[in-house]
């Protein structure tokens, strides 16, 4: 009597399953591409653990990056902070941000007065089309920030 | 990936005082990002470099950190303003605890 009760409902019982799986799986390709990258959101999130939520100004902080990329394994990034670099009025970080890879972290620098120049270049890889974002910290404690958009015609995530 | 390579370093030997010179740097590795899937599709773990610095005299004036984002064979250029003779270090930190070093000597007169 069980066996056959088992009989008649295991077929029923794994089709649903399948099409459960088949449902999340779907739904899973759907948003995974979305899921992997950062977000504007996150980006904030990183710059309140950081400065908590500390207004910043726009000015003194230049980036340079190319407007089109076309390989986003290699996207070089310069920046460059107008600052007199004296013991007392220096640059103290500069945090980079990209808005649209797994990780919205760049590269974050650190200077000293001794730096001469809050200046520093890099290559970068990108995911996709997106922002990168930089933020510069001065020594008393004031920030400015800028951004650019960069668009990425092969991109440098995964392969 | 171990540190093994010989990181090339760019940066002049002489200095006036007060000059602000630049240092260019490049070293070998994968700097793998912890997203990438191999052949069989499994997800090739985080294996990257993660800090730079640079010291003179033993006193470190430029840090920094760098994320998965950042591409293999990591460049790195930045400003040091000279002051006295000396020797720089540069080190290179990888996620193992593995530290890389390499020296370069300044003459400022």
């Amino acid at each position: 009597m069980t066996s056959r009760s088992m009989a008649v409902h295991e077929p029923a019982h794994s089709r649903r399953q399948a099409l459960k799986f088949a449902a999340a799986a779907a739904f899973a390709a759907v948003l995974a591409p979305r899921m992997v990258h950062a977000t504007e959101a996150q980006v904030a999130d990183e710059l309140k653990k950081l400065f908590g939520g500390k207004t910043m100004a726009e000015g003194k902080v230049k980036l340079d990056v190319p407007e089109i990329a076309e390989n986003g394994l290699v996207v070089p990034l310069n920046v460059d902070v107008d600052s007199a670099m004296t013991d007392k009025d220096f640059v103290k970080s500069v945090h980079i941000f990209a808005d649209g890879n797994p990780q919205p972290q760049v590269v974050s620098y650190h200077f000293t007065p001794e730096s001469g120049r809050a200046a520093a270049s890099i290559r970068m890889r990108l995911a996709q089309t997106q922002n990168v974002i930089a933020v510069a910290e001065m020594s008393d404690g004031s920030l400015y920030s800028t951004k650019a958009q960069v668009k990425v015609t092969i991109g440098g995530c995964g392969g | 990936m171990a540190l093994t390579s010989k990181p090339r370093l760019r940066v002049q030997n002489t200095a006036k005082p007060g000059e602000i010179i630049e240092i260019k740097t490049l070293i070998s590795h994968e700097m793998e990002s912890g997203q990438r899937k191999d052949s069989s599709g499994k997800v090739v773990p985080r294996d990257i470099i993660n800090t730079f610095e640079a010291a003179f005299n033993g006193k470190t004036f430029f840090k920094a950190e760098w994320f998965p984002s950042i591409s293999a064979n990591p460049y790195q250029s930045f400003f040091y303003k000279a002051k006295e003779s000396g020797e720089f270090t540069f080190t290179w930190k990888d996620d193992h605890g593995e530290e890389l070093k390499a020296t370069s000597k300044l003459t400022v007169a």
